[in-house]
């Protein structure tokens, strides 16, 4: 009886923590091969044949394809500069310069990866169509309301994720400091 | 006592197996993953242009909206593929997918260094089986050799502008993919 009980606990214990792990790391994402720099989070390994085992699981499950190492590197951003999760009701301001590529996009999707529906159909930026200072350097205003200036339309949702895609970039796996990539900030406010 | 902290240790040590076997046995079993979403919509060894994605329909997730894509579905169980694909104006690139997803190989136009990218495709098998001396001849000939039998190529032209759409659609869509039958 007390064997019955012990591995009928065991088992539970089990499939407890062994699928509960699996589902975290597939929902939350894993730490390995990231580069991680400000706000923005990068995994070039998985544009590769290196993967990694949790990366396979994950874009097997979302039907994700990456992108590829020699066509570019994917930077998300889940969380503004400070930590706080990007909240579509709040005035996002993206500012700054972009590492080294040929061609970027910045795009605003919800957690699922989904594009966002608004009134003006803009989903996201390319470096051609932005309107830029004298320097060279931008800002994009992530806002539910019209903005002046760049203004990339939130449509009001909860949570929402940014990614930058360099596109025929020097960056990748071996990148490492924020010297050799400066990443544009990201800073949230005015939360209505 | 002891004998129930056995059976709890004996759990999480069987937890930690369950974990990796299934992260390990996922992939197998994923009925929703790229290949299958596109299994419907494009044919055998044929380039065919996908819909943009758009708020209300898209065929997988964090697919960049600033891009045009096509894409070929190969089998390489009959022969080798060519694929040959026109430059358009901004940037193009292509990216080869096993069965599973994984990304083996990307080049873009600049790489690929010229106004039509020509890439052929083909098994470790198929590339021992090359006569050799032709082999020597194509030195500027781009071999790719695909880990998998079957996959996916995904060629991807940026529209910097959202007025050029129509201009790299057309452009995109005189790329083709080949079957190449096996010369014996």
């Amino acid at each position: 009886m007390r064997l019955l009980f012990g591995s009928l606990l065991s088992f539970i214990l089990a499939a407890a923590i062994g699928l509960g792990a699996t589902w975290f790391a597939l929902t939350q994402g894993t730490a390995f091969g990231a580069i991680t720099l400000g706000a923005w989070t990068a995994w070039p390994k998985t544009g590769t044949q290196d993967i990694d085992p949790y990366a396979r699981a994950v874009i097997a499950r979302n039907g994700e394809l990456p992108v590829g190492l020699g066509d570019g590197v994917a930077f998300f951003a889940r969380n503004d500069d400070r930590g706080r999760p990007l909240d579509g009701r709040c005035e996002t301001i993206i500012s700054g310069i972009t590492p080294q590529a040929r061609y970027w996009t910045l795009t605003l999707y919800d957690p699922d990866g989904q594009l966002v529906a608004n009134s003006v159909d803009r989903q996201g930026f390319t470096s051609q169509e932005l309107i830029r200072r004298s320097d060279g350097s931008f800002e994009i205003i992530a806002a539910s309301r019209a903005r002046p200036g760049n203004w990339l339309p939130t449509g009001g949702i909860e949570r929402y994720v940014l990614v930058l895609r360099l596109y025929d970039t020097p960056v990748g796996v071996a990148t490492r400091a924020g010297r050799e990539a400066p990443m544009p900030s990201v800073a949230q406010r005015g939360c209505s | 006592m002891i004998r129930w902290l056995l059976w709890l240790l004996g759990g999480v040590l069987l937890g930690g197996i369950v974990h990796l076997a299934t992260v390990l046995f996922l992939p197998q079993t994923a009925t929703q993953d790229a290949y299958s979403r596109l299994l419907a919509i494009t044919k055998v060894n044929a380039m065919v242009p996908l819909p943009s994605p758009s708020p209300q329909a898209a065929l997988m997730p964090f697919m960049d909206p600033a891009f045009v894509t096509a894409v070929c579905r190969y089998d390489l169980s009959q022969g080798s593929l060519k694929l040959t694909a026109p430059v358009t104006p901004a940037y193009t690139s292509v990216s080869f997918y096993t069965r599973q997803g994984i990304a083996y190989y990307a080049i873009n136009d600049r790489a690929a260094g010229r106004r039509v990218i020509e890439l052929e495709l083909m098994t470790s098998e198929q590339r021992a089986q090359l006569p050799e001396e032709e082999d020597v001849t194509a030195a500027d000939r781009l071999i790719v050799e695909s880990p998998t039998l079957t996959g996916l190529i995904v060629l991807r032209a940026m529209t910097p502008e959202a007025s050029v759409m129509p201009t790299v659609r057309s452009v995109l869509g005189q790329a083709k993919c080949q079957l190449q039958p096996v010369a014996s």
